[in-house]
């Protein structure tokens, strides 16, 4: 009984300073989300679900994962049922290698099995192998809305790479693209978001750059808008040739800001300035 | 049918204050801005928004190219009788959008 009591006792107190250990950790993480270089208004906007106004896209595309699509005549839901319990946890994974995913009555195998897609690129996998439909275009307000309804039933969680070792190459890969600089301004990312993030470009806050949010509803787009458009708006903006919409790269990049934001909370669909 | 989002108290006290919220899908295409042909996109706008409780009139607001894309009104009222509030906002093009929440005054 004694015994019984004393392990119980040792038991709570390694529950109390392994809390109090991550507890520390969270506070002495010096990473935080784009959510904490906002105003106090923005916040409030985000916070509100009647606010914001990334739920339109949300409610646009919770009727679209009803809807059947395609020749295949199957709805999301068909074969993902409930949103809320399959697809929990999902965009803190994303991106991805997807299973190879051969239509229904065919046997060849998706064309790029193998590559890392992310959460739009295996919505239009879905799109075009299971519901034998036309890819939705990048940026499109069905593709978003999708995207965002499947990124809200991850809100709240901490990002979680997936531990695919198929992934490292393209991890590494994006890591490199991050700290190599390109363009006219002869910029890297990490020169932005590494050296001189919290500091000021003209009257912007540089945030650290950790993909938490996306889609996000950006004010200054007046839309929402996936983490595609962000990079291809930071490689403009440091007078680089922005990729073409489907250059791996994109996804590489996406892999290494995905590991670099491990644990954060994901806060998808968030509004940004 | 429009994309719209109301927040509005489902019951509220006789007299009470209630604020009601709305947020509704449109692009407010100012109708100044060029397109990649090098053409004027023609204006496309909400006009009118209108906000009725039982019929009568609460709020009434008229926008203009200014405003941002998908706005969000937010307005107070005082809670009269039990009913619906129906909000009803109408542009170019044709546009009209309409959304009705019951609401109990006790």
């Amino acid at each position: 009984m004694t015994r019984l009591t004393i392990g119980l006792c040792l038991a709570s107190v390694f529950a109390a300073s392994w809390f109090a250990g991550s507890w520390a950790l969270a506070q002495n993480d010096p990473r935080h989300s784009g959510y904490h270089d906002m105003g106090p208004d923005l916040r409030r906007m985000q916070d509100d679900d009647t606010a914001n106004p990334a739920m339109l896209f949300v409610q646009a595309g919770q009727v679209l994962w009803q809807e059947k699509a395609g020749t295949a005549n199957k709805a999301c839901a068909d074969c993902h049922q409930d949103a809320a319990k399959t697809m929990r946890g999902v965009a803190a994974r994303y991106p991805a290698i997807p299973p190879s995913m051969p239509g229904p009555g065919s046997d060849k195998p998706a064309s790029d099995a193998g590559q890392p897609v992310d959460l739009e690129g295996r919505i239009n996998l879905c799109r075009t192998e299971r519901q034998q439909a036309p890819a939705l275009e990048p940026e499109s307000p069905d593709l978003l809305g999708l995207t965002a309804y499947v990124a809200l039933q991850s809100r709240g969680q901490p990002i979680a790479p997936a531990d695919d070792p198929r992934l490292v190459p393209f991890r590494t890969k994006g890591a490199d693209l991050y700290k190599s600089r390109q363009g006219q301004l002869n910029l890297s990312c990490s020169n932005c978001h590494d050296d001189n993030a919290g500091k000021k470009l003209a009257g912007a806050t540089i945030p650290q750059g950790h993909p938490t949010g996306y889609p996000i509803y950006r004010l200054e787009w007046q839309t929402l808008g996936s983490l595609k458009r962000r990079l291809r708006n930071c490689l403009v903006g440091m007078r680089a040739e922005a990729w073409d919409w489907d250059d791996p790269q994109y996804v590489a990049l996406e892999l290494y800001l995905m590991d670099r934001a491990r644990g954060m909370t994901l806060d998808a669909p968030a509004v940004r300035p | 049918m429009a994309n719209v989002l109301v927040n509005a108290p489902k019951t509220a006290r006789r007299g009470e204050t209630v604020e009601i919220k709305a947020l509704i899908m449109h692009p407010m295409e100012t109708g100044f801005r060029a397109g990649t042909n090098g053409r004027i996109i023609p204006r496309n706008i909400i006009e009118h928004f209108t906000a009725t409780w039982n019929g009568a009139e609460i709020f009434r607001m008229d926008f203009s190219p200014a405003i941002a894309a998908n706005p969000f009104v937010s307005f107070f009222t005082v809670a009269s009788e039990s009913g619906t509030i129906a909000l009803r906002w109408t542009g170019d093009e044709g546009f009209v959008a309409e959304h009705q929440v019951a609401i109990t005054v006790t």
